[in-house]
């Protein structure tokens, strides 16, 4: 019975019909993957039977944590931030995955292996990760549950471009709805689940809101 | 004495199943072995100490031996390669050596329980048991289920047959999963546990007083003809030390 009036706001501003100015990041530490250069490297990672691409954003994530002193290895490198990493279209074909196009896909379980490896580089360092993932796009519905399981919080976007639900004037001020499908159950028996449960968004050029 | 007990979820999360049962086992004076795939040891510890147990000083002390699955996997892929070669990590099987050799071998994972457990002379521990959390999560890392299944059937003879020993699994399960290889592995389990606890979120939907039914299925009698199994329904609520049961529609909050 939460009262809809009461509302959080969270994030920052944004204006997606600009460019963000160059002073704003400058001053802070940032590092960015791009797979074309990075295949030019030797890989350090031990293979695994993965897709190489992952391979090689495991291999670029594992060094930043180490080298910028995130996972307290080095005492002499004393990390007061948290490394916040965030991964575009992961099992799509931008990653040289194939199990957005094939019904049968022959690395079936890179996708899955890189989870987990990333979870465990995550849990040993003080990082935090956000993935977006096709789901609309992966055929294999059991590859989903895995990766769900492998998550520890689970969000979904679901458009109302092109469904039916489009033209229902209940939905008229929102854009889609948001799927709450898992939450972190950490350090503790209990998990933090919320009474909202049917919640809806609006996306703007400068403002993303959840109802 | 020689149980297998399956932990079964189904929409809701499980795994306060496993603390109870690590924490039961520890007190009870219990040799454990720890196979956690899926969390860090700090998760299970904190944890542990709301319910009264540390798992520091259980490992200190001899008594816990605890794989902790992450971290074993990152120093396999990334870990130097003469710490490799003095003993084979137990999750050796991520990397196949030899296309031969297919990621279907759970051996190595097998001889690190079975290590573990086997009794060493000083000790005084009373019967071994082997908890895992969770099994889906092999699948997950390439395993084939008829190896996830053997490595359980040889977990089960060294354990339950031969060292008398308890063996606890959790295992993921979703109603209309498409997820053919784990449904196999689960249903091939069930068949051949002696207790099944099988929790399950509420077909309504959330509710904050009751967050889910409990499903306990005594294996009576493993003979064709012999009585049907003994089937129990309860409800739960979990709080931040501990979980209460009720029957069905009798929770607190609706008396």
């Amino acid at each position: 019975q939460a009262s809809p009036t009461s509302s959080t706001k969270f994030g920052h501003y944004y204006d997606v019909s600009k460019t963000m100015s160059p002073e704003l990041f400058q001053s802070i530490k940032w590092h960015s993957f791009y797979l074309a250069e990075e295949l030019s490297l030797q890989p350090k990672m031990k293979t695994c039977n993965m897709n190489s691409a992952y391979t090689r954003l495991l291999q670029s994530i594992q060094r930043i944590i180490y080298q910028e002193g995130f996972d307290g290895s080095d005492p002499q490198k004393k990390q007061k931030n948290i490394l916040r990493i965030g991964i575009q279209s992961l099992g799509s074909m931008l990653w040289g995955d194939d199990i957005c196009s094939s019904d049968t896909p022959e690395e079936i379980h890179s996708l899955t292996k890189f989870l987990y490896v990333l979870r465990g580089l995550l849990r040993k360092s003080l990082s935090a990760c956000i993935i977006t993932v096709p789901a609309h796009l992966i055929q294999n519905k059991a590859i989903m549950e895995r990766v769900t399981n492998l998550s520890d919080m689970v969000v979904g976007l679901e458009s109302f471009i092109g469904s039916e639900r489009e033209t229902n004037p209940l939905y008229k001020d929102y854009h889609g709805l948001v799927h709450v499908h898992q939450i972190p159950r950490l350090n503790s028996l209990i998990c933090d689940v919320s009474d909202t449960k049917d919640l809806a968004f609006r996306l703007k050029r400068k403002l993303f809101t959840i109802e | 004495q020689g149980k297998f007990t399956l932990l079964r979820d189904t929409r809701t999360d499980g795994s306060f199943l496993v603390h109870h049962f690590l924490s039961f086992y520890l007190r009870a004076g219990c040799k454990v072995c720890f196979v956690a795939l899926l969390q860090s040891f700090s998760h299970y510890n904190i944890v542990a100490q709301k319910l009264g147990v540390s798992l520091t000083a259980a490992k200190e002390r001899g008594q816990l031996v605890f794989l902790e699955g992450l971290k074993s996997c990152l120093d396999l892929l990334f870990g130097e390669e003469e710490e490799q070669s003095e003993q084979p990590s137990p999750l050796q099987f991520i990397r196949p050596l030899s296309s031969s050799e297919s990621a279907s071998n759970l051996k190595a994972l097998f001889d690190f329980v079975r290590t573990s457990l086997n009794p060493a002379g000083s000790d005084s521990w009373k019967g071994p048991v082997l908890l895992v959390d969770d099994l889906s999560v092999l699948l997950s890392l390439g395993a084939t289920p008829v190896a996830v299944l053997d490595f359980i059937h040889y977990c089960r003879v060294a354990v339950c047959s031969q060292l008398k020993g308890n063996i606890v699994v959790l295992v993921h399960s979703n109603e209309d999963s498409e997820d053919e290889e784990n449904e196999l592995v689960v249903n091939s389990l069930c068949h051949h546990s002696d207790l099944i606890l099988w929790v399950e979120g509420l077909v309504t939907g959330f509710c904050k007083d009751v967050h889910g039914q409990i499903k306990i299925i005594r294996r009576v009698s493993l003979e064709l003809m012999a009585e049907p199994d003994h089937v129990q329904i309860y409800q739960y609520k979990i709080q931040d030390k501990n979980v209460t049961f009720f029957a069905r529609g009798l929770s607190a909050a609706v008396l």
